[in-house]
Parts: structure tokens; C-alpha cells; sequence
């Protein structure tokens, strides 16, 4: 027998898989194929302050072993998600959720991360500061080391559940922005959100996605992101959720060998709608396979 | 929404560029108006592709060669096993159409009239069809709409065949219909939303993420909120539309 419980501020997973935020929606899709209560836990879709519809369509344009979206945050806003979303959500799902929470401004975080705390169902707020498909918001306040400190200092201050701040990848270096948010009282970093990338179509000659840009993962971009964990891992003493391009069991090992302590499987959700049951049952298998009966053993082993 | 592996049976063109492909699997579920999500060798994202036809557990497909996935799919051989996602969207409702229904398709949005055509006529409706192509080497299922027992108008955008224009130009002609189910480009869709004198329901496209409604990938505004093509749609009605 092996043991993939992992620990993440004080929250027990039974394994350390979590379905990313927008790739899941509120698990319901998902939970018509399989019992959904398998998984660690898994992040809801991207909430804010008030209802937004998101970005014009296109919003997906494919690539090599991976895609680009431009949602734009579409959600019903947090009121109608703790008054109609979450009694669904959780008919479905028993265990803790990580709540991921994005604003516009400092204020707008705050009032949106009070309001989720008193969810008993949350067992995480994750603090989306690195959307790379809003303006004047999202990933701009999240390249600033200063200002991530600033936001992650005002939802502390206001909730008292565990924070978990998700960075942006598409910084110059990430370890001052990852030490500024632990120093500012980060419970744990979620890393990373999507690459900035596009498409053009040669046919229109235009770019693919009405937004021109927009935020590219998938396995392409797994190397990337397992960098940036390795990277952090060193810089940082709280927990760090491991997320990019993640699509099998053997993804996840490295990507805790690299320093996380649970990993979160996004786009592979949207095209393989089985994959975090295929990677939980995978996992003691290749676990055995590579001589780890526990995996808290293995967490940043690679340093 | 289902998983399963399917089988191809035959692949053949039957139009310029537009192949026909019919595969074998489990098909039970799948309504007319509904797609499925083709999940294909060296390409990350899934193809959605509309179900023209089910009998039994073969389920026909006919799709047009317009890039990479549809490239690779129409050298796909018999015997070849795809992973399929299956029972996706809302489909057409056969309850609205009245005794007289209109089914026009435009192009690719031909296909899923077929069924609908076919469950129409089962249910002892008096169907009529408007296809509309660009050229005559286009044309495809014409032959196929008439054996149903439909009465079948045919527009070309060039005049090769039928109604020189749009399928607009023959709706103009006809005022004897009950409601109106369509499928084609959106310029299509939109002709046809403002010269239909009845109600109607019609099926859009969208780049997907999912097919199945996690992404948010192909949100559309309506009269009654947002929806997604892939899960409360692809087909809206005319009331739904904002335009």
C-alpha cells in the first residue's frame, strides 16, 4: 500500500489531485461520468464581485500539445455562486473546495474573498492575481511584487480560511513575487496560471481569438511551469500547488519532485473529461514503479 | 454526455472537399441536432462534428475538409478506432414543428437536417428542405432528402443548379410552412432569422474548448441569458436570438 494523502495548510486530501479553476466549472459535467468525490479536492470556476459574461468569441484557438483561451472570468459573480451554485456543487461533491477568486482592484478581492470565507464547503480561497484575459486587472496586479503584497495583506486580513495567491507565469523573474506574497502572509502559492501566447489564422490573416491574446497551457507548457515550481521551491517555505500542463500520474511525481505538494491538472480536463480519474487510479501504480510508498517523501526531492 | 470508441466503417468524398464518414459504436442516446466530439491523433482539441444520421449503432458523419482535423480525418481508413464524445447540446425539439416544417441547411449545415428530416417525416409531418451550396460540385444529400419523401429546393450561389442566390431566395417563394429548423454560417442563419414569417430554431457554431460545457469556451449572449453553444445550445430559437 502507498499513501497519497497530502497535507496543504492544515487541509487533508486524500490524493493530491485538484482539477484547475475553468476547467471544472462546478464539477456537475463531470460528475455525470464519474463519482467526482475521488479527487483531493478541485478548484471552481474563477469568481468575481459581480456577474461578467467574459470576452467576445473566439475565445479558444488549439496548439501543438495545447491550447489558448480568452474567457474573460465569465461567472455569475459571487452572490449567485454561494446562493445557486454551491448548494448544486456540493450535491455532487462532498470534500473541501478551493475557491478561486479574481477582481479588479484591492476592493473588489476583499469583498469577494469575505464573502467566500463564510462557505463552509471552502477549504482554500485561492487568489487569482495572474488572469491574463481582463484589462486593468488580473495578471497586471500580479507582476508587481508590491502589489501582490498589497492584495494578499488585505485578504488576510479579511478571511480566515487558508489564502493561496496564483501567480502569473508571464513575469521576468517570479521568485520576488512568490517571497513578497509569503512575507506579506500567503498561506501557499498556486503556480502558475496560463502563458500569454496567440494564433493567427492564415486564412483571415487575423488573430484567432477576438482578444487577440490569450492564455496558453496544456502539456506544452508543462517544462515551463515545473520550472517555475523548482524556482519557488527554493525561495519559499509555504506549500505550493504545482499547475501546467499536467496530464498524467508521472506529471504529477515530477511535478512534486520539483517542489509541490499537490498538483492541479487543467486543460486535460477539457479534452479527456476522465483524465484526474485516470491519473488517481494511475498513481499507485507509478508510484510502486518508481520506489515511493509515500508521497510526502518525495516532495521537492529534486533540490 | 458519453465516451465511446468507435469504429470507421467507410470514409468516402461525396462532395468537393466534404466527405462522408460512417463509424460503429454505441449510439444510443444521440438526438438529431446534437454533435459529437472527435478526439483525433496529434491534435490536442477534440473536432465537434453534428450527427447527420443514427441507425442502430452506426452513426453517420459528414464533415468538410477545412484544416488540420478534418485533413487527417478524411485519410482515416476503415477499421480505425476513435475516441468519441457523444450526446453533446440540446438537438433540435420536433414538438414545435407544427404540420408543415421548413428545414433549410446551408453547406455544412446540411448534415444534421438529414435526421431531423427523417424524424419529421416519421412522425408524418410534410417536410420541406431549402439546401443551399456555392456550386454545383458542392451539392451533397440532395438525392438522399428526396428518397425521405421531402420536397426538396436546391440554391446555388452561382446558379449551376436550382435557384440562382441564397437559400433566402427560395424561402421568399414558399409561405405554406409551420416553423422553421436551420443549420449553416451565421450570415445564413441571420437571413433566414429575418425572412422567416414563423418561429424557428437555429443551430450555431463555435470554436470549442470542451463540447461539453466546462470550459465557458463558447458562451453566446440571448434574450434569456448567457448559454453555451455546447451545452444549451447549439441550437437556440428565434425567440432565444438577440439580433
Amino acid at each position: 500500500m502507498v499513501n497519497t494523502k497530502v497535507t496543504l495548510s492544515g487541509l487533508t486530501l486524500d490524493n493530491p489531485i485538484i482539477p484547475a479553476s475553468g476547467t471544472f466549472g462546478y464539477g456537475y459535467e463531470f460528475a455525470q461520468l464519474y463519482d467526482i468525490n475521488i479527487l483531493g479536492s478541485f478548484s471552481f470556476k474563477g469568481t468575481t464581485l459581480e456577474p461578467r459574461f467574459g470576452n467576445p468569441t473566439p475565445r479558444i484557438a488549439e496548439t501543438p500539445m495545447g491550447m489558448i483561451n480568452a474567457v474573460g472570468l465569465q461567472n455569475p459573480g459571487v452572490d449567485k455562486v454561494i446562493s445557486e451554485e454551491l448548494p448544486k456543487m456540493r450535491e455532487v461533491f462532498h470534500k473541501k473546495v478551493v475557491a478561486n477568486i479574481s477582481g479588479f482592484c484591492v476592493e473588489e478581492y476583499v469583498a469577494c474573498c469575505e464573502k467566500i470565507d463564510k462557505e463552509d464547503c471552502v477549504g482554500i480561497i485561492e487568489v487569482n492575481i495572474s488572469c491574463p484575459n481582463v484589462h486593468g486587472g488580473g495578471m497586471a496586479l500580479g507582476t508587481d511584487p508590491e502589489m501582490a503584497a498589497e492584495i494578499t495583506r488585505a485578504v488576510k486580513a479579511v478571511t480566515t480560511k487558508p489564502v493561496y495567491i496564483k501567480l502569473t507565469p508571464n513575469v521576468t523573474s517570479i521568485v520576488p513575487i512568490a517571497k513578497a506574497v509569503e512575507e506579506a502572509g500567503a498561506d501557499g502559492i498556486s503556480l502558475c496560471n496560463t502563458f500569454l501566447g496567440m494564433r493567427i489564422d492564415l486564412r483571415t490573416k487575423k488573430p484567432v481569438i477576438a482578444n487577440k491574446m490569450g492564455g496558453f497551457s496544456g502539456p506544452a507548457i508543462f517544462p515551463q511551469a515545473l520550472r517555475l515550481v523548482y524556482q519557488v521551491y527554493e525561495a519559499v517555505n509555504i506549500p505550493i500547488i504545482g499547475i501546467g500542463g499536467v496530464a498524467t500520474a508521472e506529471d504529477v511525481i515530477e511535478m512534486m519532485l520539483a517542489g509541490a505538494t499537490a498538483v492541479q491538472v487543467g486543460a486535460q480536463n477539457l479534452v479527456d473529461p476522465y483524465a484526474c480519474k485516470k491519473i488517481i487510479e494511475d498513481l499507485p501504480a507509478v508510484m510502486e514503479k518508481y520506489g515511493i510508498t509515500d508521497l510526502n517523501d518525495i516532495i521537492g526531492g529534486a533540490h | 454526455m458519453k465516451q465511446v470508441i468507435f469504429k470507421v466503417i467507410s470514409n468516402e468524398k461525396i462532395a468537393k472537399d466534404v466527405f462522408k464518414m460512417v463509424m460503429e459504436g454505441d449510439c444510443t442516446f444521440i438526438a438529431c441536432g446534437q454533435f459529437v466530439n472527435i478526439q483525433i491523433e496529434g491534435l490536442y482539441l477534440r473536432r465537434p462534428i453534428s450527427v447527420c444520421e443514427v441507425v442502430g449503432d452506426k452513426l453517420t458523419i459528414i464533415y468538410k475538409v477545412v484544416g488540420k482535423g478534418t485533413e487527417v480525418m478524411s485519410k482515416m481508413t476503415e477499421g480505425t478506432e476513435l475516441d468519441v464524445l457523444t450526446v453533446l447540446g440540446n438537438g433540435y425539439n420536433l414538438s414545435e414543428s407544427g404540420d408543415k416544417p421548413l428545414l433549410v441547411g446551408g453547406g455544412v449545415g446540411v448534415p444534421p437536417m438529414y435526421q431531423l428530416a427523417k424524424d419529421l417525416v416519421a412522425e408524418g409531418k410534410k417536410v420541406t428542405v431549402i439546401l443551399g451550396f456555392n456550386k454545383a460540385e458542392e451539392i451533397f444529400y440532395e438525392a438522399e432528402f428526396k428518397a425521405l419523401g421531402t420536397e426538396v429546393f436546391v440554391a446555388t450561389v452561382d446558379g449551376s443548379v436550382g435557384t440562382k442566390g441564397f437559400v433566402t431566395d427560395v424561402m421568399k417563394t414558399l409561405s405554406d410552412y409551420t416553423y422553421v429548423y436551420t443549420c449553416g454560417p451565421e450570415p445564413m442563419l441571420k437571413a433566414v432569422y429575418n425572412e422567416s414569417k414563423t418561429s424557428g430554431q437555429f443551430s450555431f457554431e463555435e470554436r470549442m474548448g470542451c463540447g461539453f460545457g466546462a470550459c465557458m469556451g463558447c458562451s453566446c449572449k440571448t434574450k434569456y441569458g448567457n448559454k453555451r453553444i455546447c451545452k444549451e445550445g447549439p441550437v437556440l430559437t428565434k425567440e432565444d436570438i438577440i439580433w
